[in-house]
């Protein structure tokens, strides 16, 4: 997708961060993802390494906790997992979803010095 | 260094943006910082150190608790606040390359520049051939060239509106980079997504590019003049991207025999008339 972008925007919080609460460095990034956001969590560690370089963040590590999937199905009146926005409800097969999560792309936390 | 945003100058050109923000900047965008409702943690005890010691040097943790894409969409929200103001009905063009956008934009210019006030954004990785092929119609054209960039964002469009300055009550057309997978995420303030898919392209593309097609609201099949030669389904294409977004709407037209093309004017009709709403002052020019 567009991980190389998402990391620039990622270091643009980060600097604003460091700014408001005097930090100079970090040493870790927590960032939240879910299944259907549509991030590569491999393409996105690869961009972060990349774009942090030489910056405030330079060697930090990278944790990104994954978010389920989960939609609800219309037939079943329950929530469901799902692995893919388009993909049929797991127990009874209908379309009907609508997508209650997993589409989050959220910086968590940090770990500062 | 953009001064005003801090935006650098990277690798995206923007024709006519000169980084010089003093002029009538600061309507456009909302530079305003906004509260993130960070806050610190002093986690003693708890630090990845587990030091209990007081005055000991440890890290300590910040909560930002802030979406990745939060910035784009303030600039986006700034966006969609200006041509609400201004009467201006934006649409984002997207589809993979090769659909027959900017020819599908061509004759749409041509159909409606005698009736309705028309500008363009167009973005492309580089070249400013497709703004001269839109200005070479006698239409207000900004090209943004997005460099490495797949995408163009809510802040090169805000750029691109200065120097461009769309008419009010206008309609604006923002050609996004042929790409059927990032701009997806990338809110520019615009009123619809508008995905192209031409039937030279797989019919099950809908599907392959789910977030494209659950982000757009309507979905213009192009170049059905060319049907009889190939194996394209068309029913199955439509079901396949009302799987992803059941409310969809699908138009099949081509823009080079021009079939269809009234159906796709009477959308941009009735939609412009919706993007009035804050200017009934403006609703009766059309």
């Amino acid at each position: 997708m567009h991980e190389l972008s998402l990391c620039e925007s990622i270091l643009r919080v980060i600097e604003q961060s460091a700014a408001e609460q005097g930090f100079r460095r970090v040493k870790t990034v927590w960032l939240e993802i879910g299944q259907l956001s549509g991030v590569e969590p491999e393409a996105m560690r690869f961009g972060f390494d990349v774009v942090m370089r030489d910056s405030l963040a330079d060697g930090a590590g990278l944790e990104i906790i994954e978010l389920p999937g989960r939609a609800w199905c219309m037939q079943c009146s329950r929530e469901v997992a799902v692995r893919q926005r388009f993909a049929e409800c797991p127990d009874c097969g209908s379309f009907q979803l609508q997508v209650t999560g997993g589409d989050e792309m959220r910086i968590k936390e940090l770990e500062v010095d | 260094m953009c001064t005003v945003c801090g935006c650098g100058e990277g690798e995206t050109r923007i024709e006519g943006h000169d980084h010089e923000h003093e002029h009538g900047h600061a309507n456009m965008h909302d530079h305003d910082h906004a509260h993130h409702h960070s806050h610190d943690h002093h986690h003693y005890g708890e630090g990845p150190a587990h030091a209990h010691a007081p005055g000991m040097s440890q890290s300590r943790m910040v909560q930002i608790e802030q979406d990745i894409l939060g910035k784009n969409n303030e600039y986006a929200a700034a966006n969609r606040r200006y041509f609400n103001a201004h009467g201006v009905l934006a649409l984002n063009l997207v589809s993979s390359p090769g659909s027959g956008k900017t020819t599908l934009l061509t004759r749409t210019i041509d159909d409606l520049k005698g009736e309705l006030k028309l500008s363009v954004i167009e973005g492309d990785q580089q070249t400013a051939n497709d703004a001269e092929r839109i200005r070479a119609t006698g239409v207000k054209a900004v090209q943004i060239n997005t460099g490495k960039g797949c995408h163009l964002d809510g802040h090169m469009v805000g750029h691109a509106l200065e120097s461009l300055q769309p008419d009010d009550g206008s309609v604006l057309f923002i050609e996004n980079v042929g790409n059927l997978v990032c701009p997806a995420a990338f809110d520019l303030g615009e009123a619809h997504k508008v995905a192209i898919l031409s039937v030279t392209e797989g019919e099950d593309k809908p599907v392959k590019y789910p977030d494209m097609f659950h982000a757009a609201d309507l979905m213009l099949l192009n170049k059905t003049d060319l049907l009889p030669y190939l194996d394209f389904d068309v029913q199955k294409c439509i079901d396949y991207a009302r799987r992803v977004n059941p409310g969809i709407r699908v138009l099949q037209l081509s823009a080079r025999s021009g079939e269809g093309m009234a159906s796709w004017y009477q959308w941009i009709r009735a939609t412009r008339q919706v993007a009035l709403i804050e200017r009934p002052d403006l609703a009766a020019s059309a």
